[in-house]
């Protein structure tokens, strides 16, 4: 497949959510496409809709009409086996609340989808340790979460859902938790991903981390209400300290709606 | 396969992990199963440990050996039936002796109990049994050392004396009691020989015994004793025919009319074992029931607790189907964490039983089986996995998002 492919194709899709007798609309007629290895933020007001579009691409969710294909898939079609496949193999999901459990530490943590894709344990420790090694946790492998800093929660997060080798990465406000300083190393892990040729879908309140990507979609009341290309940033992003510092400022300036 | 292999494996050990983040609720849980497989697995000892005891010494009365007796042996109904019956006499043996066809040996039998006494010593409650030189055949008793009671001190009623290991012990400690005079209930007997220890037999010592000439014993202790006659089967296997036999001969001897019944019993050791069967049946019964209530009990209190842990690890639930987990994969990982505890259970309550065995091997050889004990503990996983499908089935069919949104 080329590299400007199409990966997500998301056609009239609507998300309604159904609280006894009412129903509460969470996306509308979302239409989108995703090619691979884009950089794709997702913005929008407290209750557009962001999360519920996440869940869907990522499958954990699944849509009330319209289609969702991944790749030459029809999800909507897919059984719940096919379902946990694709989020095992496919699909690296990463929480503004990390997710972690609690009572493993940071390899156990990492090994996780390695288990359920039925990889043997020799290959699971190789694999997971290198990853977290590439996130720069190398030295916190027997930690657990509670013996972490945010940040480094977040990248054993992170690590997880690279483990696998997906093709989409999927973050949903995976600086919300952090501090700006740690989420600019966060977002700086990111682009060097993106770099790899990793498919970032990033969703954000924040300008700053909107800015990092390449593409903003922005929604409104389950709607997309404006979809833009950043053809200053991200692609040649050097990403350097003094960047890092540079966007930490500007981060305090007020946003413009 | 080899994927279902590493799956179990990971299963086990996140199971372990959680049942040790929970020691003191999963040992609670356990309970009833510690109580259940404890109580069968006992159970189970006790009565094989019974059963052993039982049929050797069953075996010592032969299987091929009948007894006419005035009473039977079990009575299952009033004993006032059995009260006016005649007792058995010189004269009904000789009749069996004269028509039986089937019998080997026939051996007359009396005892009583009377103090024996050998200058200051004496020892009180001794079972003193009058018979001839064919109870050697009838029975398996062998003297250890000197001779049994022959035939010409049967014939002649000599006071001659064959003792019992503990008579022999108590009366005369180390020293050699053949040939030495010795009293018994007032009269005069010379020692002959000494029997082979026998132990007990249900609870009652056969060593403490002396065996005299039956027409020696009716001499001095009185002619009208109750008499029983022991007949043994030329074939074992035809012991019901012989049996048919005695009957009539007993009935043509005493001028039974057809309409009366049996004023005699003809006594064996099949009908022993029988009542012994019936009354262990139902002990077994009884400690299977219990053990069963227990177990379900138990099951039910390790449902009750995997709900709970389901409930509460529904978000780490949630993680694990975000990262891929299928509904098998969560089934498992459930199904095997209550086995676990069951098992855990299970190896206490083995372990419990063990110990009571060791204990009650005291009083009665009893010894656990390690198939039992392997069984005792299979059972309990799989009292584990039965209890655990519906919270396990419950794990499996969370939605991953609802799953995920619980904190
Ligand atoms: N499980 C649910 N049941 C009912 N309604 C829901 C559920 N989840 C979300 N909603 C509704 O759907 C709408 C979109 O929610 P969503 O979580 O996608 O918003 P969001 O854009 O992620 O908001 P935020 O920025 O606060 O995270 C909201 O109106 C919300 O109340
Ligand atoms: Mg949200």
């Amino acid at each position: 497949m080329s590299k400007n492919s199409t990966i997500i194709t998301l056609k009239k899709v609507q998300k309604i959510y159904q609280i006894g007798e009412i129903e509460v609309p969470a996306l509308l007629d979302i239409n989108l496409n995703i090619r691979r290895g884009e950089y794709l933020a997702i913005m929008g007001p407290s209750g557009s809709g962001k999360s519920t579009l996440m869940n869907l691409i990522g499958c954990l969710d699944t849509v009330t009409s319209g289609e969702y294909w991944l790749e030459d898939e029809d999800v909507s079609k897919l059984t719940d086996n096919e379902l946990a496949q694709i989020r095992n193999h496919r699909i690296g999901f990463i929480f503004q609340t990390f997710n972690l459990l609690p009572r493993a530490n940071a390899f156990r943590n990492v090994e996780l989808p390695l288990i359920y894709a039925g990889t043997t344990p020799g290959k699971r420790r190789e694999k997971a340790i290198s990853v977290l090694e590439s996130v720069g946790l190398g030295d916190r492998v027997n930690h657990k979460p509670s013996e972490l800093s945010g940040g480094q929660r977040q990248r054993v997060a992170i690590a997880r859902a690279l483990v696998n080798d997906p093709s989409i990465i999927l973050a949903d406000e995976p600086t919300g938790n952090l501090d700006s300083t740690t989420g600019e190393e966060i977002l700086h892990l990111f682009e060097e991903l993106h770099k790899q040729g990793n498919t970032m879908i990033v969703v954000t309140h924040e300008e700053t981390v909107a800015s990092r990507a390449a593409r903003v979609v922005r929604l409104f009341d389950g709607k997309i209400v404006s979809d833009t290309r950043n053809d200053s940033n991200s692609q040649t992003d050097k990403s350097s300290t003094t960047d890092i510092l540079a966007r930490v400022k500007r981060k305090n300036i007020p946003e413009a709606g | 396969m080899k994927t279902i292999l590493w799956d179990t494996i990971e299963a086990g050990r996140i199971a372990f992990g959680a049942l040790t983040a929970n020691k003191a609720r999963s040992a609670l849980a356990t309970l009833g199963i510690v109580i259940g497989v404890m109580t069968v697995v006992l159970m189970i000892t006790i009565v094989s440990g019974l059963n052993d005891s039982f049929s050797t010494q069953l075996a010592r009365i032969g299987s091929g050996t009948i007894y006419i007796q005035r009473f039977p042996w079990i009575i299952q109904d009033d004993f006032f039936i059995y009260r006016n019956r005649p007792r058995l006499t010189q004269k009904n043996y000789e009749d069996v002796k004269r028509y039986c066809q089937g019998a080997s040996t026939i051996t007359p039998y009396v005892d009583t109990m009377r103090p024996v006494a050998f200058k200051n010593e004496s020892l009180g409650g001794v079972f003193l049994i009058g018979t001839d030189e064919t109870y050697l055949e009838t029975t398996d008793v062998m003297p250890e050392v000197g001779r049994f009671i022959s035939r010409m001190d049967a014939i002649a009623n000599r006071d001659v004396a064959v003792i019992g290991t503990t008579v022999a012990k108590e009366l005369f400690g180390q020293h050699n009691p053949i040939g030495q005079k010795v009293r018994i209930g007032g009269f005069d007997y010379k020692i002959v020989g000494v029997l082979e220890e026998q132990g007990a037999m249900f609870g009652q010592s056969m060593d403490s015994q002396v065996i005299v000439p039956i027409g020696s014993m009716r001499k001095h202790f009185g002619r009208r004793r109750d008499l029983s006659i022991i007949v043994k089967a030329i074939n074992p296997d035809e012991v019901e025919e012989l049996k048919d036999e005695l009957t009539g001969i007993m009935r043509r001897t005493r001028r039974l009319g057809p309409g009366e019944g049996d004023n005699f019993s003809i006594n064996e050791q099949g009908q022993l074992m029988d009542m012994y069967t019936q009354i262990t049946s139902g002990v077994y019964a009884a400690g299977i029931i219990i053990g069963g209530i227990s177990l379900i009990v138990g099951g039910i209190g390790i449902m009750n607790i995997m709900l709970v842990s389901v409930t509460e690890r529904t978000h780490e639930i949630g993680i694990r189907k975000a990262l891929g987990a299928r509904r098998s994969q969560i089934l498992r990982q459930f199904l095997i964490e209550s086995a676990l505890i069951c098992s855990f259970g299970g190896i206490i309550g083995i372990g419990l039983a063990w110990g009571g065995a060791k204990a009650i091997n005291i009083y009665l050889p009893t010894s656990m089986s390690v198939p039992l004990a392997v069984a005792g503990m299979l059972f309990a996983a799989f009292v584990g996995v039965f209890f655990g499908i519906f919270p396990a089935a419950k794990a499996a069919r969370l939605d991953p998002i609802v799953a995920l949104r619980k904190e």
